[in-house]
C-alpha cells in the first residue's frame, strides 16, 4: 500500500481480517481429522438450530424468496452438506502405493467468500462449511441487500467453530460491505481464492482481480419435455421446483419447451399442479411488467406468483403458485426467453423434439452457457442428443431443476455455487465442493523398481491441537500453562438416528415444495 | 551515491556521521559506530527500516513500543495527514476538541477506576505528572521506585532511575527517591511502612532492566501493600502498554487498577509525540483545583490527539488482540526451539505476549548478539541496564511471513554471535553469576 492511498472507511479494517484469517489458516491447515470433524458438526448444529430464525430473517431483509424454503435451503447447507462429506477426508495424506505417489492436502488458505442477497444464508453456511471441512479460514462480504443476516449468521458459525476448537479468526465476516471495499479484499494479495456468487459484474470483477478466483455465470434454464415423458410426474416436479423460494435458484427452469403432440396435456397436468396459463393480453402485460423496458426487474426476484399477477392486473386462481407465459420464439428481442429469478416460466411449443433441442440450444445462446438444463424423456437415444447439443455442464432427467441441477434430489454435488465452465466463463465446470478448495502436494518416488516407496501409514503431519487457537498469552515465569482444553461435543448423533434426521429432512422438503 | 531529503543533504553516510558528531552528540554517534551497529536510519516501511547504506533491519526494537503498529502505519499516516488540513498543535490552555475525544476514549478503555486524562508530550514529562499528581493527593513527598529503574530524563523521572543518569546531572535525591530490588515484597514493604510515601512507581515488566518479570503475585501484593499504607500505585505502562501483553494494559492481566497509568511512545502511533497520565477520581483533585497545576505547550498536541485515537482504535479491535496472540506463541515457540540448540548461551526466554527478554549466558551477552543480528538485518537492543539481556520486541501487527523471517535471522545470529565468543567464555557457564537479581 502506498502512502498515498487513502482507502475508503472500513478498508484498512477490512484487509486486518485478512491478516488474521491468515493467521488462522495457517494453524488450522495442521488440524487433524477428528478435530476437523468435530467443529465441522458443531458448526451444524447451530446452523441447523437457526435455520428457522436465519430463514425468517433472510425474507424480512431482502424481500426474496419463501421462508418454509429458506429452511429448507439452510438445512440442506448444513446438515445436508456434512452428511454428504461425512465419509470425505480433505486432511490426511493419501497414499497410492500403485502409484509411488503420497499426497499431502494443502489448503487454499483465507477464502474471500461473496455471498448474494438470493440465497444469502444458505450460501453463508454452504462457504463457511466447505471452508472448514477444508482447513481453510474464510472472510464472507455479504451482499449489502442481506448484510445483516448474513453477518450475524457467520458470526454464530464462527462462534460455534472457535468454541468446538477452530483457531480465532477462521470465520471472520465484514458489516458493512461497499464496492470499494470489496475491491480492496478481492485484489488484496492476502486473499488466496475468491468464491464469487452473485452477479455478473462481481463474478468479472473477481476473475480480474489478479487472484485466484471461483466464480460462475448466470443461468437460463431450458426444460424440454418430450412426447415419451411421463406427463404428470413431469409436471409436478417442473412446477415444484419453479415455485421453490419462487424460483431464486440459478438452477430454476425458464423456459418450459413441450412437444406439440403433448403440449395440451402437459399444460393440463401443469394446471392441476398450481401452473396459471396466461392468455396473450395477460402475458404481454406480464411481459412489461417483469421486463419493463426489455430489462428483468431485480425487485420481483423470489417474489409470489399472486404477486406478479397482481402488478400485471391478471386475477388468478387462489392457489396459483407459477405463470406460464406462452411465445413463439427463442430469440434475443424476446424478454420472456431470458433468465427470471420468479416464478414466471415461458412457454414454447414444438413440432418434435428435434426442435426443442433446437430451442434449447437457442436459449442458451441468449444466456446461461455452461450452466443447467432440464429434460423430462424416457427416450435415452433423446436424453443423449440434447444433453450432446445444449451447452451446459449438468443436465438434470426427469427432476426438478432447481434442487436437481443443485445436487439435492440427484447426486450431483450437493451446492450454492454452479460451475458454467470455460464456455460460462468460469474456472469451474462442476458442483463446487469442499475439493476445489484444497490442493494437494505431489509426493512423487522414482519409478525405477530398484526405489521402493516406504509404507507412510502412521505417518501424519496433522495434530488435535491441545488448547485454543492462538493460547492465550501469559507470562513465561508463570508456571506451566494449565491446559484450557477444548471442550468435547455432547454426543454425536447415531446414524440411525441421523439417517431418519436425514430422511426427515428430505420428507419436510419434498411436503414443502408440494405446497 | 548522494542522499538528498528535499531541505537537506549529504554526500555520503561517512559525511552524515560526520556532521553528527560535530554538531549533534559525539557520545551517541561513536557508541553506535564502535558497538557495531553504525546504523542511520532512512527509509522506514512497516516492520522495516532501511540503514542509509541500503541495508534492510526488521525492527524489534520499536524504540519501546513506539512502533507498535509499524513505522509509518498507513492508517495512522493517513489521520495524522487528513488532520492537518484542519488542526494544528492547539492552543494548551483552552478546552480542545481532539484532547477530549482521546481522553474520553482513554478512559472508557481504561483499567476501573480511571476518570480523567493530563497530557504530556513525552514519556519523561508524562510520569513527572504521575509524580506530582501523587504528592498533590496524598500531601506527601518519597516516591519509591525499582531499582535500575528507567522512567525518563526528565526533572522527577530520571531520579527514579538508576543513579548513571541521575548522578551526571547532580538529580539524585536519595532522600525522596528510594529504590528498592524487583520482586522483594519485604523491601517494598519496608519502603513503605512508614507512611510516608506518596506513590509506588513501577512499570509492570521494566523494560531497560531487561524486561524481568514480576513473580507470580508480586504486582497483587504491591497494590495491596500501597493501599494498606496509604501510598498510590503508579503504573508506567509507556513499554508494555497498549495490546503488547495481549490486553491493552498489562496491569489489566494483573487484576490491578492503578491510581495513575502512564503511556507514551506507541500510544501516538510512532508519527507525533505524546504522553498521557490517566488518573482515577481521587488523584484528580487538582485538575479541579488549579486546572492549570502543570503547563505544557506541547502537551495533548491535537494533531498527536488525533493520531493517538487511530493508534488506541487499532490496538483496541479484536483482530488486533487475537493476532498479538498468534504472535507471541509462534515467537515464542520459536525461540523455545532455537534455545534448545544453544541451552547453555541462550539460557532464557523472558516473555509476555510481544514483550521479551532473552538472556545470554555472558555479562556483555546481548550486545553481542545485538551485533550479530544487526549482520543478519534485524534491528534489536540489549538492555542498557542489564547488558545480558537483549530486549526483543516485535510489533503487534506482525505478518505470519514476518516472524518466520525473524525467527530464522535470530537462530543464525545467535549461533554466530556464540561461536564467536572465546572459547573460555563459552565453556564456563555464567548463568549463576550473572542472574537477575530476585
Ligand atoms: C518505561 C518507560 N517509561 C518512561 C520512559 C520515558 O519516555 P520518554 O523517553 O518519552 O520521555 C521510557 C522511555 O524509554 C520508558 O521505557
Amino acid at each position: 500500500m502506498s502512502e498515498t492511498t487513502v482507502e475508503a472507511v472500513g478498508v484498512p479494517r477490512a484487509r486486518q481480517m485478512l491478516e488474521l484469517a491468515g493467521w488462522a489458516s495457517r494453524a488450522y491447515a495442521r488440524y487433524d481429522s477428528a478435530t476437523v470433524q468435530r467443529i465441522a458438526e458443531a458448526v451444524v448444529r447451530v446452523a441447523e438450530s437457526k435455520a428457522e430464525h436465519y430463514a425468517d430473517w433472510a425474507v424480512r431483509e431482502t424481500g426474496f424468496g419463501v421462508v418454509e424454503h429458506k429452511i429448507v435451503k439452510n438445512k440442506l447447507c448444513s446438515r445436508g452438506i456434512l452428511d454428504a462429506y461425512r465419509d470425505s477426508d480433505y486432511v490426511s495424506p493419501r497414499i497410492h502405493a500403485e502409484r509411488k505417489i503420497v499426497e499431502v492436502p494443502r489448503p487454499a488458505g483465507v477464502i474471500l467468500a461473496l455471498t448474494p442477497s438470493t440465497n444469502p444464508v444458505s450460501t453463508v453456511y454452504f462457504k463457511v462449511l466447505l471452508a472448514l471441512l477444508t482447513r481453510n479460514a474464510i472472510v464472507v462480504s455479504p451482499h449489502p441487500f442481506a448484510k445483516e443476516c448474513c453477518a450475524d449468521a457467520a458470526r454464530e458459525l464462527g462462534k460455534a467453530a472457535v468454541a468446538a476448537g477452530a483457531p480465532d479468526g477462521v470465520v471472520q465476516v465484514v458489516d458493512e460491505p461497499s464496492i470499494p471495499l470489496i475491491d480492496a479484499l478481492m485484489t488484496d494479495e492476502r486473499t488466496n481464492v475468491i468464491l464469487a456468487t452473485g452477479g455478473v459484474p462481481v463474478v468479472r470483477a473477481a476473475y480480474g482481480s489478479g487472484n485466484p478466483a471461483i466464480g460462475v455465470g448466470p443461468g437460463n434454464v431450458p426444460v424440454l419435455v418430450d412426447a415419451t415423458a411421463d406427463l404428470h410426474r413431469a409436471a409436478t416436479k417442473l412446477v415444484d421446483s419453479k415455485a421453490f423460494d419462487n424460483s431464486i435458484l440459478c438452477t430454476n427452469e425458464s423456459v418450459l419447451v413441450v412437444e406439440e403432440s403433448v403440449a395440451d396435456r402437459f399444460i393440463r397436468e401443469l394446471e392441476r399442479s398450481g401452473a396459471y396459463l396466461l392468455k396473450d393480453e395477460e402475458r404481454d402485460r406480464v411481459r412489461d411488467v417483469v421486463f419493463p423496458e426489455g430489462r428483468f426487474d431485480t425487485s420481483l426476484v423470489g417474489k409470489d406468483a399472486s404477486d406478479i399477477a397482481a402488478r400485471a392486473q391478471v386475477r388468478t386462481p387462489s392457489r396459483t403458485r407459477i405463470l406460464l407465459a406462452p411465445f413463439d420464439a427463442a430469440v434475443d428481442e424476446e424478454p420472456l426467453a431470458h433468465e427470471k429469478l420468479c416464478p414466471v416460466l415461458g412457454l414454447v411449443r414444438v413440432p418434435n423434439a428435434q426442435r426443442g433441442i433446437r430451442t434449447a440450444v437457442a436459449l442458451l445462446r441468449l444466456g446461461g452457457a455452461g450452466h443447467s438444463a432440464v429434460i423430462h424423456s424416457t427416450d435415452p437415444g433423446t436424453v443423449m442428443a440434447y444433453a450432446a447439443a445444449v451447452r451446459v455442464l449438468r443436465v438434470a432427467v426427469n427432476e426438478g431443476g432447481s434442487t436437481g441441477c443443485a445436487g439435492f434430489g440427484t447426486n450431483l454435488a450437493p451446492s450454492m455455487t454452479i460451475g458454467t465452465g470455460f464456455v460460462g466463463r468460469s474456472s469451474l465446470g462442476e458442483n463446487l465442493e469442499p475439493k476445489h478448495l484444497v490442493n494437494w502436494t505431489q509426493v512423487a518416488y522414482s519409478t525405477d523398481p530398484a526405489e521402493v516407496m516406504p509404507s507412510f501409514v502412521g505417518i501424519h503431519p496433522e495434530e488435535a491441537p491441545l488448547e485454543p487457537v492462538p493460547p492465550y498469552p501469559v507470562a513465561s515465569n508463570a508456571g506451566a500453562p494449565t491446559l484450557t482444553a477444548v471442550p468435547d461435543l455432547p454426543e454425536e448423533v447415531p446414524t440411525e438416528l441421523r439417517e431418519e434426521l436425514r430422511r426427515l429432512i428430505l420428507e419436510e422438503l419434498t411436503a414443502i415444495v408440494r405446497g | 551515491m548522494s542522499f538528498d531529503y528535499g531541505d537537506f543533504s549529504y554526500a555520503s553516510k561517512d559525511e552524515m556521521l560526520e556532521k553528527s558528531r560535530e554538531f549533534w552528540n559525539p557520545g551517541k554517534t561513536d557508541f553506535w559506530v564502535d558497538a557495531g551497529v553504525p546504523l542511520v536510519i532512512d527509509r522506514r516501511e512497516e516492520y522495516y527500516l532501511y540503514d542509509m547504506s541500503g541495508k534492510r533491519l526488521l525492527d524489534v526494537h520499536l524504540n519501546g513500543g513506539t512502533y507498535n503498529l509499524g513505522h509509518r502505519n498507513p492508517e495512522v499516516v493517513h489521520a495524522v495527514t487528513a488532520a492537518t488540513a484542519h488542526f494544528d498543535i492547539g492552543n494548551h490552555h483552552f478546552p480542545s476538541l481532539a484532547r477530549t475525544a482521546l481522553a474520553e476514549a482513554l478512559v472508557t478503555s481504561a483499567p476501573p477506576g480511571i476518570t480523567k486524562v493530563v497530557y504530556g508530550s513525552g514519556g519523561g514529562e508524562a510520569i513527572d505528572i504521575a509524580i506530582k499528581t501523587a504528592r498533590h493527593t496524598t500531601r506527601k513527598r518519597k516516591v519509591v521506585s525499582i531499582l535500575k529503574a528507567y522512567h525518563g530524563h526528565t526533572g522527577l523521572a530520571v531520579a527514579t532511575g538508576d543513579d548513571r543518569f541521575s548522578k551526571l546531572f547532580l538529580a539524585d535525591r536519595p532522600e525522596e527517591f528510594p529504590h528498592v530490588p524487583f520482586n522483594d515484597l519485604n523491601a517494598m514493604e519496608d519502603a513503605l511502612r512508614g507512611r510516608d510515601v506518596a506513590a509506588v512507581l513501577i512499570e509492570t515488566i521494566p523494560a531497560t532492566y531487561g524486561f524481568p518479570l514480576p513473580d507470580p503475585g508480586y504486582l497483587e501484593t504491591v497494590k495491596a501493600l500501597c493501599e494498606r499504607y496509604d501510598a498510590l500505585y503508579i503504573a508506567d505502562e509507556v513499554q508494555t502498554g497498549l495490546m503488547r501483553t495481549g490486553e491493552l494494559w498489562a496491569v489489566n492481566k494483573h487484576g490491578i487498577a492503578p491510581d495513575i497509568l502512564v503511556t507514551g511512545k506507541g500510544i501516538s502511533g510512532g508519527m507525533y509525540p505524546l504522553s498521557a497520565v490517566l488518573v482515577n477520581e481521587r488523584s484528580a483533585g487538582w485538575l479541579t483545583e488549579d486546572g492549570f497545576g502543570h503547563i505544557s505547550t506541547f502537551g495533548g498536541a491535537e494533531l498527536g490527539c488525533i493520531a493517538g485515537l487511530k493508534a488506541l482504535e487499532i490496538c483496541n479491535r479484536a483482530e488486533t488482540r487475537s493476532m498479538v496472540h498468534y504472535i507471541s506463541d509462534q515467537i515464542g515457540r520459536g525461540l523455545r526451539e532455537i534455545q534448545a540448540q544453544f541451552p547453555d548461551w541462550f539460557v532464557g526466554i523472558r516473555q509476555h505476549g510481544v514483550v521479551m527478554g532473552l538472556e545470554f549466558a555472558h555479562p556483555q551477552g546481548a550486545k553481542l548478539v545485538m551485533r550479530s543480528l544487526y549482520e543478519n538485518g534485524v534491528w534489536a537492543i540489549f538492555s542498557t541496564l542489564d547488558p545480558r539481556v537483549l530486549q526483543f520486541k516485535p510489533g503487534i501487527l506482525m505478518r505470519p511471513q514476518l516472524c518466520e523471517d525473524l525467527l530464522d535471522r535470530t537462530a543464525v545470529a545467535i549461533d554466530q554471535a556464540r561461536s564467536a565468543l572465546p572459547r573460555t567464555v563459552r565453556h564456563d557457564p555464567l548463568r549463576s553469576r550473572t542472574a537477575v537479581s530476585a
